[in-house]
Parts: structure tokens; C-alpha cells; sequence
């Protein structure tokens, strides 16, 4: 148990320092997280909409594209001299591959949030109140649901010719769900309701999260091993 | 060679197809600790298949494959321990330097004294003063020195190489020659897949001719080289 | 299994009476529902639609719950009839899909005003119809059949399983479809020939999706068949 994690975190450690020194994802994500608010800002009229029903909508649109443009890199680095082989030629279980894609791919993705968040609270005069905890809450445990899916999508469709298209494409239905609720709990959290009314709505995401990090663990030696 | 010493690798009826092509039709392959087999045939005759199959990085449709009388399952990845494949990839991450890739890979395999043993692959080498150098940034020569440091990190018992002399000039060629005869100790195996058998001749005892996905030709190393080639034409295009 | 040609005419013949009667099963419903069955008190003629859009879904739902178990069964014994049987069942499932989402508008217009509404039924189907697109594009996109059998077995697991959460997510959000009346654990409230329409309807969908899949099953075994032929 302790080596599984140990090797998980050398390869997502792997893949956070390969990331840093190129910089092409992270930037991309966080711009077009950026660039999606300012449109979003200037396209709506605030006279006929209210901000605060509009901006949870607009919010989780920015961050659902910007994982996306996050997890395309995720094994397109490893085709670079073959590197993936080198990983499966090791005596590494395949399901600790993925866990630690999958880290690596929610820190990326957590970035990106990081970045999109105090922009979003900038550009829609957000007041956050207490609403911040319950909204960080919300913001892992549905980019935990994305990432799950999105890790084994992307190797999945890493040698297809239109790989960043047939990403999204395979990838937003099961974005739905998690999207769904986590829509929902921040219209009521930054409505200033308690953490308590949207227990439900976090158990909801919470059991998303565990089926399907479960079952991609499961899968992933499937997409993997030829 | 006696008839007690254990089998380094066994495979026995290997079935390997690619949609309607059928790469290895029932292959099977006994290497003895010492030896190097020369594997030849013409293109799409199997042969990166078989290497593939060997190092555990494909699953074969029926048979199976055993190092060190482990079985290459999924179940079971310890089996892969014994191996190390170079192929004309680096399998180095451009981004990481040398001596990151080299501990990276050396963590993968859980080795003792990593870094020391690092330094002194790199070493073997000759790049110890490239240590900071991304793969990007080395010629072809260099290049394939630092995938022999990555191949060789683990000390592998089994070392399979997929056309390792291809873009190599004389001078690499000989160096690689003179690595691989003193890689190859009564302990070890290797397996060389080439078209040119003339480079790697000298190093092997074994040669074998892989045609259509089936043995066409397995033997201890003939010495008449001339008849050999006679042979594998007939092989190949008779 | 190597595919020849013989056995998939056979297959496709096979297919192909089954949907024949499958469709004049459709015709009987259709005739059924005109003529037989009464008509609603509030939704008049256009409630007549049900009987085909229904059952629709039904078969919808069968078929990818049934290309999922095969998804799982693939992985299992990797026998390429599966993934054949597999990829037959979410293609004929994406027809009964286009049958939901039309007849869902027919039906809504003259009732709710609007061609469509996000209510639960009409939304879910909608999802499968991307989550279908979704494999049919992944299958596309993927030469060698061992890999394109393995990842459509992947992403038909993993969509099977996300069917319940959607349902649960949709519902969730909103609900203008009307009341599921006939799987009340009390009598549905339906009048009897109503009732028997209905019942004879989801027989006939499934029927016809066993003819349809039968049929593309067939068709999928003869190209694989004439591939082989070309390649030897």
C-alpha cells in the first residue's frame, strides 16, 4: 500500500515537473479560463439577468472547458521518444499508473480553478461571504468527477487523429452529472445558505467521485496493456 | 551448456494478430542463460511483435510468455523485473535532464542506492559531464548511449533490442558491439532484432529466421556467413 | 472466430424477418392506437403518440444497457462476436433514440407549446443519443480491432454506469413529463386497452430491436468476412 502511493506520487511528480518546464497546458487552461469570463462578462446584459443566478452557470462552464484543455496533455507527452513504454515496461501495477495520472491531472486542473476563481469573484463582484469553504468543497469533489473520467478518456484517444476534439466529445456526458449538482450547491451557497442544505448535494457528488475513480482504476489496464 | 541449467525465457504457442494480418501464428522460443539470439526476417514478418511480446508490453491472443519462470501477466508486474528493452526510441522524457530520466526509471524498478548507481550508469556511458543535458540536446550517438544508460539502470537479466544499430555510424556501431559483448555474461539473455546481421553477428550464438509470423529457421549460429545468407534469401523470397 | 460469408447471409436473413415483423408489429400498434385504444380526455389525439414513444425508450434503454453487459463480457473473454454484438446494439440503440427524440416533440407541441422541454424522460434520452454518438465516433476513430473492441468496451462499461446518475441528476433538475402511469406499484391507471396497446407496443420495440440488431449483426459479419477474404 505504502510503495502503491509512493510510486503513484513519483510518477505524478513526474508529470507536475514535465508541465512546469514546458508550460504549454497550464497557460492555455488558465487564458481560456480567463478569456471565457471576460466574453461571458461582456455578453450578458445585467439589467434583464440578476449576476448572482447567472454567475454559477458561468463559472462551472469556464471550469468544465478549462479541464478539458488540461487533461489533453496528459499523455500526449508520453508519446513524446516512446516515454509511455518506458512506464509500462516497469514492474508498476497499471492501476498505479492511473493514480497517478489522475493526481497529476487534478493538480493541473486545481490550478486552473485557482486562477479562474478570484477572477471570477473579480469580474462578477462576487461576494463570497461564508460561501468559500462549501465552494472549495464543491470545486474538488466535481473536478475529482471530470478528472476520474478525463484521465482515461485521453489516454484512450491520444493516437486518434483528432484527439482534442474526441475528448470533449466522449468526455461531456459524464461531465453532466457532477455539473448538474455542483450548479446547484453554489446557486445555494453563494444564496447564503448553510453548508447543511447542500449535504446532500456533496454526498451526491462524493459517491460520482468514488464509482467512477473505482472503476477507471478498474478500466485502466484495459486502454493500457494491448 | 547443460541439460540442468534453468530456462531464462520461455514462450510457447504465441498468437498475435493486428485485425486481419496475422503476426505471430504460434511461436514458440526457449532462451538458455548466456545466450544471444539473432532474430531476422523481412518487414511485417513479426519481429517487433515478438520483442513487444517478450517484454510483457503486448498481450498475446493465445500462448504465453515466461521469464525466470514468471508468467507476463497483468497480475502480476514483478515479472516484467528481469527486463530491459532498447528500441530505436529513447523511451526519455524530453523535458526531464538525463539524470532525472535515468532516477525516475531507477524508482520504477525500486533500485538500492539510486543515485550512486546512476552516476554510475551514466558514467559507463561516458556522460557523466551530460548529466544536466535534455534528451533534445544530445546527437543521435549520445542519444542512444543515454537510452542504453536508462535500459541497463536495473541490471537486467533479460535484454531485448529492437534494431539497435539502425542510424548509428562505425564508430557508434563498434561501441555498441563492444558494450553488448560485455553486457552478455553466462547470466544473461539477449535478443537482437536486426536487419543488418552483419553488426551483430559476432555477438550471437543463436540465429533465427522469423518469416510470415513462424519460425523459418532456428539454429545455433552457423560459421559459413556467406551460406547463411544464401539461406535466409531463400527463406525470405523463395 | 473468422467471419464467412455464407454465415452472415444467414444472419442477415434472419435479421431481416425479424424486423419485417417487428415493423408490421409497429403497423399493428399503429392501428391499434387509431382505432382501438380510446382517447385521452386532456391530451385528445396527440397522447396516441405514446404508444410508439414509450416503448421507444424502452428499447433505447435496453440497448445500451445490454451493449454495457457485453462491454463487461468483452473484457472478459475478448471473443470479437461480443464486441460485434456490442457495437450492433448501440447503433440500433441511436435509432430508437431518434424515434424518442422526434416523437417526444411530436407528441409535446400541441400539449406543452413547445417543440422541446428539458423534462427528465426527453433529457435522459437525449444524453444516450451524445453518449452513443460518443462510442460510435470513438469506434470510427480506431483501426485495429482488438483496440477499438477494447476501448468501446471501456466507454460502453463506464456509460452504463452513468445512465443512473444522469436519471438521478435530471430529475433532479426539473420535471414536466407526465406522471409515470403505468409502473405505479398500485393498478395503473389506464384504461385496459390502453394498457394492452402499450403492453403489445414494448413487445413489439423489442422485438424489433432483437430484428435490428440481428440484422446490423449480420451486415457487420459480412464485412468482416469480405475483410478477411481481401486480406488472406
Amino acid at each position: 500500500m505504502g510503495r502503491a502511493l509512493r510510486l503513484a506520487l513519483v510518477i505524478a511528480a513526474k508529470d507536475i515537473r514535465l508541465e512546469l518546464r514546458s508550460r504549454t497546458s497550464l497557460l492555455s487552461a488558465s487564458v481560456f479560463a480567463a478569456l471565457v469570463l471576460i466574453v461571458f462578462n461582456f455578453a450578458r446584459d445585467p439589467t434583464a439577468v440578476a449576476t448572482v443566478d447567472l454567475a454559477p452557470s458561468v463559472l462551472w462552464v469556464t471550469v468544465s472547458f478549462a479541464a478539458v484543455v488540461a487533461m489533453n496533455r496528459a499523455f500526449t507527452v508520453e508519446r513524446e521518444n516512446a516515454a509511455f513504454d518506458g512506464l509500462l515496461l516497469a514492474p508498476v501495477d497499471r492501476e498505479i499508473l492511473y493514480l497517478g495520472k489522475f493526481l497529476a491531472n487534478l493538480a493541473f486542473v486545481l490550478v486552473v480553478e485557482a486562477i479562474a476563481l478570484p477572477l471570477f469573484v473579480l469580474f462578477f463582484n462576487i461576494d463570497l461571504g461564508g460561501a468559500l469553504p462549501g465552494l472549495l468543497i464543491t470545486l474538488l469533489l466535481a473536478t475529482a468527477g471530470f478528472v476520474a473520467v478525463g484521465t482515461v478518456f485521453s489516454a484512450m484517444v491520444v493516437r486518434t487523429r483528432f484527439a482534442e476534439l474526441m475528448l470533449p466529445i466522449l468526455l461531456l456526458p459524464f461531465m453532466v452529472p457532477p455539473l448538474i449538482f455542483a450548479v446547484k450547491i453554489s446557486v445555494l451557497l453563494l444564496a447564503g445558505r448553510p453548508l447543511s442544505e447542500v449535504a446532500e448535494g456533496l454526498r451526491f457528488l462524493a459517491i460520482y467521485d468514488v464509482v467512477f475513480v473505482t472503476l477507471s482504476v478498474l478500466l485502466f489496464s484495459a486502454v493500457v496493456d494491448e | 551448456m547443460t541439460s540442468a541449467e534453468p530456462t531464462l525465457v520461455e514462450a510457447r504457442g504465441l498468437v498475435r494478430s493486428y485485425g486481419a494480418v496475422r503476426a505471430l501464428r504460434g511461436l514458440d522460443l526457449t532462451l538458455a542463460p548466456g545466450d544471444v539470439l539473432l532474430v531476422l526476417g523481412p518487414n511485417g514478418a513479426g519481429k517487433t511483435t515478438l520483442l513487444r511480446t517478450l517484454a510483457g508490453l503486448l498481450r498475446p491472443e493465445s500462448g504465453r510468455v515466461s521469464v525466470l519462470g514468471r508468467t507476463l501477466t497483468r497480475d502480476d508486474p514483478g515479472a516484467r523485473r528481469p527486463i530491459g528493452l532498447l528500441s530505436h526510441q529513447s523511451l526519455l522524457y524530453d523535458e526531464l535532464t538525463l539524470s532525472e530520466n535515468l532516477m525516475l526509471a531507477g524508482r520504477l524498478y525500486d533500485l538500492p542506492d539510486l543515485r550512486a548507481r546512476v552516476e554510475a550508469a551514466l558514467r559507463q556511458q561516458g556522460l557523466q559531464d551530460r548529466s544536466d543535458a535534455r534528451p533534445r540536446q544530445l546527437s543521435r550517438g549520445l542519444l542512444q548511449r543515454a537510452a542504453i544508460a536508462r535500459a541497463l539502470l536495473h541490471d537486467p537479466r533479460l535484454l531485448l533490442l529492437d534494431e539497435p544499430f539502425t542510424g548509428l555510424d562505425a564508430v557508434a556501431g563498434d561501441r555498441l558491439r563492444q558494450l553488448l559483448g560485455e553486457h552478455c555474461t553466462s547470466e544473461r539473455a539477449m535478443v537482437i532484432v536486426t536487419h543488418h546481421a552483419a553488426e551483430a553477428w559476432d555477438l550471437a550464438n543463436r540465429v533465427a529466421v522469423l518469416v510470415g509470423g513462424r519460425w523459418g529457421y532456428q539454429a545455433e549460429r552457423p560459421s559459413d556467413q556467406a551460406a547463411f545468407h544464401l539461406r535466409y534469401h531463400e527463406l525470405v523470397h523463395g | 472466430m473468422t467471419a464467412d460469408l455464407a454465415s452472415a447471409r444467414r444472419v442477415m436473413i434472419r435479421g431481416a424477418v425479424l424486423t419485417v415483423l417487428g415493423l408490421l408489429g409497429v403497423g399493428l400498434v399503429m392501428v391499434l392506437a387509431l382505432a382501438y385504444t380510446p382517447e385521452e380526455i386532456n391530451q385528445g389525439l396527440a397522447q396516441k403518440i405514446f404508444y410508439i414513444h414509450a416503448p421507444s425508450a424502452w428499447a433505447a434503454m435496453l440497448s445500451v444497457v445490454l451493449t454495457g453487459l457485453a462491454s463487461m463480457l468483452y473484457l472478459w473473454l475478448h471473443d470479437p462476436r461480443i464486441d460485434r454484438f456490442a457495437a450492433s446494439s448501440a447503433e440500433v440503440g441511436s435509432i430508437f433514440c431518434g424515434v424518442v427524440l422526434t416523437t417526444g416533440p411530436i407528441w409535446g407541441k400541441p400539449i406543452w407549446g413547445t417543440w422541446w422541454t428539458w423534462d427528465g424522460r426527453l433529457t435522459l434520452t437525449l444524453f444516450l443519443f451524445f453518449l452513443l454518438l460518443g462510442y460510435h465516433t470513438l469506434r470510427a476513430a480506431i483501426r485495429e480491432p482488438f483496440e477499438r473492441g477494447r476501448f468501446s468496451a471501456v466507454l460502453g462499461i463506464m456509460g452504463m454506469v452513468l445512465v443512473p446518475f444522469i436519471h438521478l441528476s435530471v430529475y433532479l433538475w426539473r420535471g414536466l413529463h407526465p406522471m409515470p402511469i403505468v409502473l405505479k406499484p398500485s393498478a395503473p391507471s389506464l384504461d385496459p386497452q390502453m394498457l394492452r396497446t402499450l403492453l403489445i407496443s414494448f413487445g413489439v420495440m423489442t422485438l424489433l430491436y432483437v430484428g435490428f440488431v440481428t440484422l446490423r449483426y449480420g451486415i457487420q459479419l459480412a464485412h468482416d468476412a469480405r475483410e478477411a477474404a481481401d486480406a488472406s
